[in-house]
């Protein structure tokens, strides 16, 4: 059988990491946005949309009360959710998916810094997040502009929208940590859904009640800043408030002290969190073995 | 002008108590296709993933053109085309796209991208499936897309493990014709390999590693006259059946032809003495004999003698 090869070019010169880490991008992006998750998430957040427009058309009451009511509720209610799911389809098997799924040995065989790799696919989970988001967006404007006309939107949501997108970055720094540390995607998935949909609130809860301190170092207790700027009176600061409250029960006074963070504080948190989650989860990767 | 290389120095791995590799070096040099034979855990696996920074050293290193794969990986890897472990691509990705992005990550300039993707897929004979959605494709067709991913950016060393483990027998043979053409094609191929034939078929040198050790690097017919005893073994073929004389008489009596050995009528394993001169001479005496020679290949036989007694020597 003959087979004709060509003989090999002169070196060729590859690109600098940073153009790198955007072609990797362009593609990891790609094979999201034709993925089935991409898809199955796509209707997941529809039907978020749908449960959300059908609550506030049904209760209506207060919570169309106020435009200011109605995106706090709404957005306050969903955004959060739709975040942490994205997070977990398109970061939770990032990492621990080139292991399980053997694509990591197509990749390493590249001429790629492995943080080429982890931050190329930390953008592309960045981004086909954001498109869940405003996709989420969508549905909320849109119920915005049948109950209170066109007009424009409160400034608030601006706001809310870039914490959501801090959370968001956080959420996926922690997420890409999960998925670096295993070699299964499964668990990737697992613990990041387990932790951001109930772990860490429970935790929050424990902390505040239990060791009776502000729960700064939870990224759920960040999370509630999303929700917070639709207040009438939001804390805008770096440090958080305590509000005691003490309930007689029958013989016994139950006090419990409910906190919140000032939102530069949650920002604060929030980053913080990247950081630490991306800069692990990096170190991991660097020395993981394909072995 | 120095050739490609690729270097192993002192190249130890351990697993745990499990030693992999212990103080392996080897260095090829040149364009030429070496073998890299041994069983099953012997540590050929283990050595292409040190080569190509899939893994970290224990101890020692490796190199590749002289630059440290472990400290400049980016431009050790750069002029290097890879095939390990039976790699997947994006599923979603056509192999169009996923070709592309590998020129377009290697540096592959825009202008040239598109004719090279059509030129190596036209080489592993995939042009008909360039659209598909490689998820789709057959274990076969993801391992010719494999290594038309390595070779797309033409690179002058190919790193190929088992490329042909787990194909058809169609699909053996036709990645071996693959791995054949690039032999001509001025590149240092490494390929690892426990089937005796295919490092019979296609390469011009084997190493042979066996527990983390390197028991011999050389030229195949080398090897064969130093471990295979005192007789090297070629099968050669003829276009029309021999007649006896040649078979009991002036075969025989070719200088350095210790035994003949007929296996049908136009085939024969001719034992002889010595290393590549002594086969050159042999080659050319059986031409000038006018008997029809159509084929003269390293015997698989002697190769699989060798194998076996280095690699049972170890027990």
């Amino acid at each position: 059988m003959a087979t004709a090869v060509s003989d090999p070019a002169p070196h060729l010169a590859v690109p600098a990491s940073m153009a790198q880490v955007g072609k990797l991008t362009r593609y990891q992006l790609r094979e999201y946005l034709r993925s089935r998750r991409y898809v199955a998430l796509s209707a997941i957040v529809l039907v978020i949309g749908a449960i959300l427009t059908f609550v506030v058309a049904h209760f209506r009451g207060s919570i169309v009360s106020t435009s200011l009511a109605f995106y706090g509720s709404f957005w306050g209610a969903g955004a959060d959710i739709v975040i942490v799911l994205a997070a977990v389809f398109f970061g939770g098997d990032a990492i621990a998916g080139e292991f399980q799924n053997k694509t990591g040995y197509f990749l390493m065989g590249l001429p790629l810094r492995r943080s080429t790799v982890y931050i190329g696919k930390f953008i592309a989970a960045f981004l086909a997040s954001v498109s869940m988001m405003v996709l989420f967006l969508a549905i909320l404007v849109l119920n915005g502009a049948y109950y209170f006309g066109t007009g424009l939107l409160p400034w608030q949501l601006g706001i809310s929208l870039v914490l959501a997108i801090v959370y968001l970055v956080a959420v996926l720094g922690a997420t890409f940590l999960f998925s670096s540390l295993f070699k299964t995607s499964a668990y990737g998935f697992v613990l990041t859904a387990i932790l951001f949909l109930f772990g860490f609130s429970l935790l929050q809860d424990l902390v505040a009640d239990l060791v009776k301190i502000e729960p700064w170092m939870i990224i759920s207790y960040a999370e509630s800043a999303i929700g917070q700027v639709f207040s009438a009176s939001p804390n805008w600061g770096i440090t958080g408030t305590a509000v005691t409250t003490t309930v007689g029960m029958g013989r016994f006074m139950v006090t419990t002290t409910t906190y919140t963070a000032g939102i530069a504080e949650a920002v604060v948190i929030m980053i913080g969190y990247f950081l630490v989650t991306a800069a692990a989860g990096l170190w991991l990767f660097e020395r993981e073995e394909f072995s | 002008m120095v050739g490609p290389s690729l270097e192993a120095r002192g190249l130890t791995k351990r697993f745990g108590r499990f030693t992999a590799l212990d103080g392996l070096n080897l260095k090829l040099e040149g364009t030429k296709c070496v073998g890299f034979l041994g069983p099953n855990g012997a540590g050929k696996t283990t050595t292409l993933k040190l080569l190509t920074d899939m893994i970290f050293p224990t101890a020692g290193g490796t190199w590749i053109n002289g630059t440290s794969v472990q400290e400049h990986r980016k431009r050790a890897l750069a002029d290097t085309g890879v095939l390990i472990e039976t790699p997947e691509i994006y599923p979603s990705l056509t192999p169009n796209e996923a070709l592309g992005m590998v020129a377009d990550l290697r540096g592959v300039p825009a202008s040239e991208r598109k004719h090279r993707v059509e030129t190596v897929l036209a080489e592993v004979k995939m042009s008909d499936w360039a659209n598909q959605k490689y998820g789709r494709m057959s274990k076969g067709m993801k391992q010719r897309i494999n290594i038309a991913a390595a070779l797309v950016h033409d690179p002058q060393i190919l790193i190929l493990d088992e490329p042909s483990t787990g194909l058809d027998p169609r699909g053996v043979a036709e990645v071996r014709a693959i791995v054949r053409a690039l032999k001509n094609s001025q590149r240092l191929i490494f390929m690892s390999s426990h089937i005796l034939s295919e490092v019979v078929d296609v390469c011009d040198e084997v190493a042979l590693i066996d527990r983390g050790h390197l028991l011999f690097y050389d030229t195949l017919p080398n090897v064969i006259s130093r471990f295979g005893g005192a007789h090297a073994s070629v099968d050669v073929q003829f276009s029309r059946p021999l007649p006896p004389d040649a078979v009991s008489r002036t075969i025989p009596g070719i200088p350095g032809v210790k035994n003949c050995q007929q296996l049908d009528a136009r085939r024969l394993r001719i034992q002889f003495q010595g290393g590549l001169d002594a086969q050159e001479k042999l080659a050319e005496a059986l031409v000038g004999q006018h008997l029809g020679l159509v084929s003269f290949s390293e015997s698989e036989s002697a190769l699989e003698e060798v194998y076996l007694s280095q690699i049972s020597r170890g027990d």
